[in-house]
């Protein structure tokens, strides 16, 4: 470097570029920065020796240490659940009524169920169970399938028309479009129902023809009083809750078309503590019936 | 920029320009022994200070079956702090506020009256910091010895006492950690598992972080805490007001200064000599290395050393006592003056902060004695609001949260006022009274319950009714009520 050139004025070395007269001064970068320029270029060889890096053609280079972010998160879950495993594994050793009635075990089961309906259930029944149109409010005293803790564990288990084998099955028949009943007969029937439960009816209806509808197509499965038959979840037709609505036009789309609303069977997802806890959650809600 | 903190005596650092550096170099003191009133005060509360420190943990008081029998404890785990009588939970926090507030105004009170008395006396680094003191005093012997041995080359037998000063600084550090971490577990039972190494890694952690930094503070950085480190220099400095007693230099009667010998001649002469012989011993003994004789300084702790160092002089040559000590400018100017001496320790000042303590004092005592030991939290359903009963009624589903702060259970009713007729259920209770459910409160603990509230068919136009939920404890008589809305569809 003894040919290095130097600028008369400032005294410093240039980088020996010119232009029109002009040179440009030598201001090499501080020791610090290009010490921690190549340290940052062996912490990446490094890295990539140690971690996975390279794209392959189907694979990748997985590095020394074989991590995986998916292992992780699944070793992650493997050890939560087991440590819930511990703790829940008393759910599994009493019943449903003995959960209920002691207040640890109430709170473990209802804490367990509530996570397990807010990432399962609340989709279709709402986030506290409030349900919406063909989807039951699961905080009120009307069971399609019954509402004591085993009813609602069973119908969790197998699901209502799920295809499960033990599912509970029940048709509304189509009786508009299957050509059962005639339009006028529906709509009687449809403003008799609504008078079983005090609900006004049209001017000129004819509650007898309507009772007489009712006994000969409804009375089979909703029976002879309309009070219902969780049997078949048919529902109490009489009391002031509906799954799919009270006014007219409802009533006779229901009776027209039928209805065959469908919850899944949980018993291949979920484990039984698991619904266990989810059917003790559930009874809580509204106190089943 | 100039920073030139406790100089005394001539400068002998080089001169520091604009450009020159902006720190001193640190200079080690070696304080001298000295006896007198503020050296016995300073012990005796030293042995108080610490020997609560140490000591606290120990102590036991009788909460009842399963209840922590230590009087002192931090329950992190739990959640709970025991303070003999006083069991508080974390959401009771705002008594430590309190406890903040009095301090602070303590301190603010203690400086109106006596200038840094807790610096001098109380605060743990001057306590830790003399406790190593007088250990290094015990083992490499007083000032003059320490300054010889400092300016000779090393000797096997001062390497021995130098190892033997670390061994008990850190011995005392040791026990300083470890006192700390008793008063976060069961001290006995942490006793026994630290001695047989079956305590939690964090115990040993923390006594190692309160070790080092006991080792460090105490041994090594000493005064530069006080100079470089803490607050409350700055912020004193800022409080204090002319009439504070500080410790002080009475300069109207110390100067001019002169040795004693000449002292007798030109005394005889009829000139006007000060009482201060220059012996040097106020700053010989002084912790901090300060001159008290330059006045009032940030580096000056006011712990009265020099008081005891001074008076010890003083009757020694015969002269009044007291050259240095509690004392303010203004006296010195009256002296000055001819005028008597005058101390106003009652003040606006003072009352202000005297008052501001006692109405502290007073809320706390009474939040503490009117604090309910049952108490009822209610949280209303979300989804769905309100819900309609197959029947017609309405029903409203609560969150009921009933804490029970007493050590043993207790059996609650719950009463509702709300719209007229309602009924209560609390799920999974299966209450003898169906009017009035009875439950039974686990001790020291929150119950969650969930109710049931149903109230006939809606003929109100109503859309939302206030609803009370009163917990009644059957035994006891002590009543506490939440009120939420009870909802129509």
């Amino acid at each position: 470097m003894t040919d290095r050139d130097f600028d008369r004025i400032s005294g410093r070395s240039t980088t020996g570029h010119e232009w029109d007269g002009i040179k440009e001064l030598n201001t090499p970068l501080p020791r610090w920065w290009i010490s921690t320029f190549y340290a940052t270029i062996l912490w990446a060889i490094a890295y990539w020796v140690v971690y996975p890096a390279w794209p392959l053609l189907s694979s990748y280079t997985t590095g020394v240490f074989h991590y995986s972010a998916r292992a992780s998160v699944a070793n992650d879950l493997a050890g939560l659940e087991k440590l819930r495993g511990e703790k829940m594994a008393v759910l599994g050793k009493v019943s449903l009524t003995e959960i209920e009635t002691d207040p640890a075990l109430l709170a473990l089961g209802r804490a367990r169920g509530k996570t397990v309906f807010a990432d399962n259930c609340a989709p279709c029944h709402g986030s506290g169970g409030a349900g919406a149109k063909g989807y039951p409010n699961l905080n009120d005293d009307d069971w399609l399938w019954g509402g004591s803790l085993d009813q609602i564990q069973q119908t969790i288990q197998f699901g209502a028309r799920s295809g499960h084998a033990q599912a509970h099955e029940g048709q509304m028949l189509a009786f508009g479009r299957d050509g059962i009943l005639r339009k006028d007969e529906i709509a009687t029937v449809a403003n008799y129902v609504r008078s079983l439960s005090g609900l006004s009816t049209v001017a000129n209806f004819d509650a007898a023809a309507g009772a007489r509808i009712f006994a000969d197509n409804c009375a089979a499965c909703h029976g002879e009083n309309a009070k219902g038959n969780q049997e078949l979840g048919a529902p109490n037709l009489t009391d002031h809750i509906w799954l799919y609505g009270s006014d007219e036009e409802t009533l006779i789309e229901t009776i027209s078309y039928g209805r065959a609303g469908i919850m899944p069977a949980w018993s291949g997802r979920f484990d039984p503590i698991t619904i266990k806890a989810l059917a003790v959650y559930v009874h809580s809600l509204g106190g089943g019936q | 920029m100039k920073l030139a903190l406790n100089k005394t005596g001539p400068r002998d650092d080089p001169p520091i320009g604009e450009d020159g550096p902006l720190y001193t170099a640190h200079r080690k003191v070696h304080p001298q022994s000295v006896c007198g009133t503020f050296r016995t005060i300073k012990w005796r509360l030293m042995v108080v200070c610490l020997g609560i420190y140490y000591l606290l943990p120990f102590v036991r008081w009788r909460r009842g079956l399963g209840a922590p029998g230590q009087a002192v404890l931090l329950d992190f785990p739990n959640r709970r702090f025991y303070f003999f009588f006083i069991e508080l939970w974390p959401q009771e926090l705002y008594y430590f506020t309190g406890l903040l507030v009095l301090a602070a105004l303590a301190l603010f009170l203690m400086n109106a009256l006596g200038g840094r008395i807790w610096c001098g006396y109380l605060c743990p680094q001057t306590a830790w910091t003399d406790l190593f003191y007088a250990v290094e005093r015990w083992v490499e012997g007083d000032r003059r010895d320490r300054l010889r041995a400092a300016a000779r080359p090393m000797t096997v037998g001062r390497a021995a006492k130098r190892v033997l000063k670390h061994a008990v600084w850190l011995m005392i550090a040791w026990w300083t950690g470890g006192a700390w971490v008793l008063y976060f577990a069961d001290a006995h039972t942490l006793v026994r598992d630290l001695a047989t190494f079956q305590a939690p890694a964090i115990a040993y952690i923390w006594i190692g972080i309160l070790t080092v930094t006991t080792y460090l503070l105490a041994g090594y950085m000493r005064e530069q805490v006080c100079v470089y480190m803490c607050p409350w220099p700055r912020i004193q400095a800022a409080l204090t007001d002319e009439w504070a007693l500080n410790v002080t230099y009475k300069y109207d009667r110390g100067e001019q200064r002169c040795s004693l010998k000449k002292s007798f001649d030109l005394r005889a002469r009829g000139e006007k000599i000060g009482d201060c012989i220059d012996c040097n011993q106020c700053v010989a003994v002084c912790p901090t290395g300060v001159d008290i004789r330059n006045g009032a300084q940030l580096g000056c702790i006011q712990c009265g050393l020099c008081i005891d160092a001074c008076d010890a002089v003083m009757k020694k040559i015969g002269r009044k006592s007291r050259l240095i000590g509690y004392d303010n400018d203004i006296n010195i100017r009256r002296r000055m003056e001819g005028k008597s001496e005058l101390f106003k320790p009652v003040r606006p000042r003072t009352i202000v902060y005297a008052s501001l303590i006692s109405v502290v004092c007073a809320t706390m005592l009474y939040g503490l004695l009117s604090r309910t030991l049952l108490d009822v939290n209610v949280l209303h359903d979300r989804s769905p609001m309100a819900v309609r009963l197959s029947d017609g009624s309405i029903r409203n589903g609560y969150t009921v949260r009933v804490l029970n702060k007493l050590a043993f259970d207790r059996v609650i009713a719950i009463d509702i006022d709300g719209p007229p007729q309602t009924s209560v259920h609390v799920v999974g209770v299966d209450s003898v009274t169906v009017e009035r459910p009875t439950i039974v409160l686990a001790r020291d603990t929150t119950t969650e319950l969930r109710l049931l509230v149903t109230a006939p068919a809606d003929d109100t136009s109503e859309r939302s009714m206030p609803v009370t939920f009163r917990v009644t404890d059957i035994g006891l008589g002590e009543v506490a009520a939440a009120t939420d809305h009870f909802v129509f569809p």
